[in-house]
């Protein structure tokens, strides 16, 4: 797969001139819609996804609810435009797979207890796509729950980490994310030791997956500390306009 | 929208009698915690089908076919061959199991099972090709879950790769524009016989090969999928809960010493019992 695709200049840089542990670019700014309670957005590299929390607000209908907490309601949607190609705005089974490998990994952070019979609505709107759309995606969601004011065990921030021309490198752009051998999109908290999310699909060794994991704790570390910021950032002007 | 699972309410008795059993190192079926349960296959179950197999993991019954066609290839692989894992959670394999479009669990499977087939190379799909950018081969593994008690991902796998170890391939002749179907097959070549482990967590301790009471009961799931040559081609979490990167390595090694084993019982009628 992909012989004729160069994902390695010969100074041994990536096609998009970082080091293997390198991110690409980030950029995050919490609180950007008015009228979701809780909203964010996230560039990394040149993915661009809004996230947006509605509630908690009452499960409508009924029988959704549940009398001892609240429910979590996710979708993952990529924009028609978001593709090279056009991509058909129903959603797809990958969607529908997303949708639900996200809120598995938002749930276990939510307090749910403290609301019980209500709903928290969750969307994430990719704009555009450049590899690794689920974990950025992950990373601004969790900020708009934040946002939203709603009570969490932690934050987790996300990234893919996976292997390419038989090199394990993080934060895999589009290029890498096709033409690589493998992909391991991984959510993590550091301060609960806890993964929210894992998933690998393409072919690694337990050494590598070992490798590739460790690699995938340091970098979403390093983007903790980028959410939180984003999250002061977002605090300190409010502070300044009251 | 994936809206938070409403499980069936399995009684707090069941539940503490789990963790208490689980925190002896037993569980309420009788195996220990890295034991799988028995595995019956039946090949060629469906002799419509070009390929089958009824795989029964204990009680969970599960039934894949493959049926095979042509077809225009996909407009980035003209040269491959097409793959299309589809599952079915039949309504009369369990009370959950709604008739309707196919919800996000039975989605999630197939796609699971695809990843597991395709990123293991199990099958050439280069080698499927009839007419560069016109007309390929088309492998349709269609999943049936007749009844369910628990870990339908293992189970799955195991039926599709064993249907897809028995297919035979109708041969085609090309005539000019047209492509003619004959009366001949030829073996579809199996390149690897990959296996999925799954893993119940319930509190700190797992079980591998859940039941469908100790799946109930879980925080949540995680699956592995071993080739022969002792690599990982998918690896899954499933449900909330959190696992720390310590206990995921562990499971990694798990699963090199349990895949072993489960692939020799699993495809034993394919390899003739060498593994």
């Amino acid at each position: 797969m992909g012989e004729s695709i160069t994902l390695f200049s010969e100074d041994g840089k990536r096609s998009d001139g970082r080091s293997l542990d390198e991110l690409r670019p980030i950029r995050i700014k919490v609180g950007v819609l008015s009228n979701a309670q809780g909203s964010a957005y996230i560039e990394q590299g040149r993915n661009k996804i809004i996230a947006a929390v509605y509630g908690p607000k009452e499960a409508l209908p009924k029988h959704i609810s549940l009398p001892d907490r609240c429910i979590l309601r996710c979708r993952y949607h990529m924009a028609p435009f978001s593709t090279t190609e056009r991509k058909s705005p129903a959603p797809s089974r990958r969607e529908i797979e997303l949708s639900m490998v996200l809120r598995n990994a938002l749930e276990p952070l939510v307090m749910t207890w403290l609301f019980p019979r209500t709903v928290i609505d969750i969307f994430i709107e990719v704009l555009q796509a450049d590899g690794g759309t689920r974990c950025a995606g992950l990373t601004a969601a969790v900020l708009a729950l934040a946002d939203a004011g709603i009570p969490l065990k932690g934050l987790v921030a996300a990234c893919a980490v996976g292997k390419a021309d038989g090199k394990i490198l993080v934060d895999l752009n589009d290029l890498e994310d096709k033409y690589g051998e493998a992909d391991m999109p991984v959510a993590y908290n550091p301060t609960l030791d806890g993964i929210t999310l894992l998933q690998m699909d393409g072919i690694m060794s337990k050494e590598e997956v070992e490798q590739a994991l460790s690699l995938a704790i340091t970098a979403t570390q390093k983007m903790h500390k980028m959410q939180v910021d984003a999250l002061r950032e977002r605090f300190s002007v409010q502070r300044r306009e009251v | 929208m994936s809206i938070t699972e409403q499980r069936p309410v399995i009684s707090k008795l069941e539940q503490q009698e789990l963790r208490r059993l689980l925190a002896e190192n037993k569980r309420i079926d009788g195996r220990n915690p890295l034991q799988y349960r028995n595995i019956r296959v039946q090949l060629g179950y469906v002799e419509k089908a070009e390929g089958s197999a009824l795989v029964e993991l204990g009680n969970t019954k599960v039934l894949a076919a493959v049926k095979v066609g042509i077809a225009v290839p996909f407009a980035d692989t003209p040269n491959e061959g097409i793959l299309i894992v589809n599952a079915e959670l039949v309504p009369l394999a369990s009370p959950v199991f709604e008739p309707g479009p196919p919800s996000e669990e039975s989605i999630s499977l197939s796609r699971y099972v695809d990843r597991s087939i395709r990123e293991s190379k199990s099958i050439d799909l280069s080698s499927l090709c009839i007419v560069p950018g016109r007309s390929v081969y088309s492998l349709y593994v269609d999943l049936y879950i007749l009844d369910y008690d628990g870990n339908l991902i293992d189970a799955s796998l195991i039926a599709s790769v064993n249907a897809l170890g028995i297919t035979k391939m109708p041969k085609y002749v090309v005539e000019g524009q047209a492509i003619k179907k004959t009366d001949e097959y030829f073996k579809l070549e199996l390149k690897d016989h990959p296996v999925s482990l799954t893993y119940a967590f319930l509190d700190d301790k797992y079980v591998v090969d859940p039941c469908l009471s100790e799946e109930y009961a879980s925080d949540f799931t995680v699956s592995m999928t071993v080739k022969s040559d002792d690599r990982f081609c998918a690896i899954q979490k499933n449900g909330g809960g959190m696992i720390s990167p310590r206990r995921v390595i562990e499971l990694l090694e798990r699963s090199l010493e349990l895949g072993k084993e489960l692939r020799t019982v699993a495809y034993r009628q394919l390899t003739g019992g060498n593994g």
